[in-house]
């Protein structure tokens, strides 16, 4: 496999990618949203349960490519804990450092072990696939019924 | 060609050429791409361009660019010339009986849009049926969509077995005196399905319904005879039969052609313009308004000269060889599903492997220089059809060569491994 390919499906999204984390429906969340992408199929639901402006619990359904299906588990593992605020930060810090060719700012080096999908910045054509998710949460948040798409 | 390279080539029948020279002709396929020798496996989306195509859009700008049917300049006649030539290269290619029986267009999808804007909105009234199939490109299904929520008719689609293959007998069920139209695809792009469309012709004729057949998948394909076929409009796009983007062609059977209305008004689709009354234009140019895309006609002319001397029947004999050798190699492969398998069917592989998501195959296979689309090919009632959310497509040009489809293979076994 070359260089860039191993940067992009490293063990850590391979393995996200084959066994997602917080899979599945939330029957107590409060918050949710749909992201549909249809050019390449990727479609998910992120439910999310908000108790005084944290994040108690995240889940994700739905059927995508591996880059979307880690992105989403990964996420929900982020996210647990943290402030609407922080949610923010980590959202436009996940951008950047998929998007950005100088994502070393602050903001990125909080991501933590999201940094491993730096990779998908060699990749133009993936980006929407990794930040699909985010997108989706970010619609959940104010829970938006219109479907989110980022193609 | 020496003696010898006759009696050679002979020996190998007539379906056979040799694919190395004709490869030749195309000077993308010697380029590199991410360090790898391009495999080009894209070809229903979209076809490359022999030398001559390429030189001969170029000759028009060096040599004869002008407006046509206007000046009376040593230019404009040249290129005028060259341009309406080119159109006659097109009746011969689809064996149209008349010349102003091919009207320049942007391409299929255009095409079809002026049927349904000129003859469908003249024909299709309130509580009336139009037929397409379950297996059209978007461009086949939307805008006879917006026909018939305009018109308050109703759209009937044809359902499509496991394989890929229209249903006939739900076909011919269709039909009641609510019937004004059929538009059907010759060959699915998403599923590589050719139609029994002369049969399905006469059907729809039998109902008095006239018939628009999609050959934008078959044009480059197989030979198409629109006599022998009786279709009442056959459309293709120029850049999937080797020629330039943003040209192609409609067919239509004069007798319905000289009573359309124009589908837009403008310059060279008019005899005379005051403000009082306009009369328009004969055929075929009534229905080519503004200055056209003269270099892509051009361009589309030697595309045809070039697919004409190689030979439809051979290039057509190529690709089904290829194409039984692509099925049998990929079939081999653990967890792959061809999506289509119809008993017959053109040069697409649309295909699935289990657990890995066909963005990852095309992204995987592009790094080893292997040009596939993935996502639903503009054909999302089709996906839905058979349950997936996309599927990855191979699908074959005259220039594509077995040691391709091992790639493709390889390329395939390398996926699974990343993923395993």
């Amino acid at each position: 496999m070359s260089g860039d390919l191993r940067e992009l499906y490293q063990e850590v999204i391979l393995d996200h990618s084959k066994r997602p984390r917080n899979f599945g429906a939330l029957p107590q969340s409060n918050r949710r949203a749909e992201g549909y992408n249809p050019l390449c199929g990727d479609r998910i639901t992120v439910y999310m349960l908000v108790e005084d402006g944290v994040v108690a619990a995240v889940a994700f359904e739905g059927a995508g490519c591996a880059i979307c299906t880690a992105s989403a588990s990964m996420m929900t593992q982020a996210l647990v804990g943290k402030t609407e605020a922080e949610v923010e930060g980590l959202f436009r810090g996940f951008h950047a450092l998929v998007t950005e060719e100088t994502a070393l700012n602050a903001d990125t080096s909080k991501l933590g072990k999201l940094s491993v999908f730096a990779g998908v910045r060699e990749f133009p054509i993936r980006v929407k696939c990794a930040t699909l998710p985010w997108h989706t949460m970010r619609a959940a948040l104010e829970n938006q019924a219109a479907p989110v798409t980022t193609e | 060609m020496s003696p010898l390279a006759v009696v050679e080539k002979d020996r190998r029948g007539p379906s056979a050429y040799d694919v190395e020279a004709v490869r030749r002709d195309f000077p993308i396929l010697s380029r590199m791409v991410h360090g790898k020798p391009l495999v080009y496996l894209d070809n229903a989306a979209t076809t490359q361009k022999p030398q001559c195509v390429i030189d001969a859009v170029s000759r028009y700008y060096r040599e004869e660019n002008s407006n046509i049917h206007r000046g009376v300049h040593y230019l404009s006649e040249v290129a005028t010339e060259a341009y309406e030539a080119a159109r006659i290269k097109v009746q011969r290619f689809l064996n149209a009986p008349l010349f102003c029986e091919i009207i320049y267009v942007r391409g299929a999808t255009e095409a079809i849009n002026l049927v349904v804007s000129s003859y469908g909105r003249t024909h299709v009234g309130a509580g009336d049926e139009v037929i397409i199939s379950a297996i059209e490109h978007h461009s086949n299904i939307v805008p006879w969509q917006m026909l018939c929520e305009e018109k308050g008719a109703r759209l009937r689609v044809i359902p499509v077995n496991d394989r890929g293959e229209l249903m006939l007998e739900e076909y011919e069920k269709l039909f009641n005196p609510r019937t004004k139209f059929v538009s059907l695809v010759h060959v699915s792009n998403a599923l590589g399905t050719v139609n029994p469309v002369k049969e399905m012709i006469d059907t729809a004729h039998r109902h008095g319904a006239p018939v628009l057949v999609d050959g934008a998948q078959a044009a480059p394909h197989l030979p198409v005879d629109v006599q022998e076929l009786d279709c009442d409009f056959y459309v293709f796009s120029g850049h999937k039969v080797y020629g330039p983007t943003g040209v192609g062609a409609l067919y239509g059977k004069a007798s319905l052609l000289k009573d359309m209305p124009p589908y837009m008004g403008g310059g060279d689709m008019i005899r005379s313009v005051s403000f009082e009354k306009t009369t328009y234009n004969d055929l075929p140019h009534r229905f080519e308004a503004g200055t056209p895309n003269i270099a892509g006609g051009i361009g589309l002319g030697a595309a045809i000269d070039y697919v004409t001397a190689l030979g439809p029947e051979r290039i057509a004999a190529h690709e089904h060889d290829l194409l039984v050798y692509g099925t049998e190699r990929l079939s081999e492969i653990p967890g792959l599903r061809l999506i289509g398998t119809a008993r017959e069917k053109a040069g697409v592989l649309s295909f699935t492997l289990e657990g890995i998501h066909p963005h990852d195959i095309g992204t995987i296979l592009d790094r080893e220089g292997i040009a596939v689309r993935t996502g639903h090919h503009c054909a999302m009632p089709v996906m839905e059809r058979f349950g997936v959310p996309a599927t990855a497509r191979a699908s074959l040009g005259l220039y594509n060569t077995r040691q391709e489809i091992d790639a493709l293979v390889a390329g395939l076994h390398r996926v699974i491994r990343v993923f395993s």
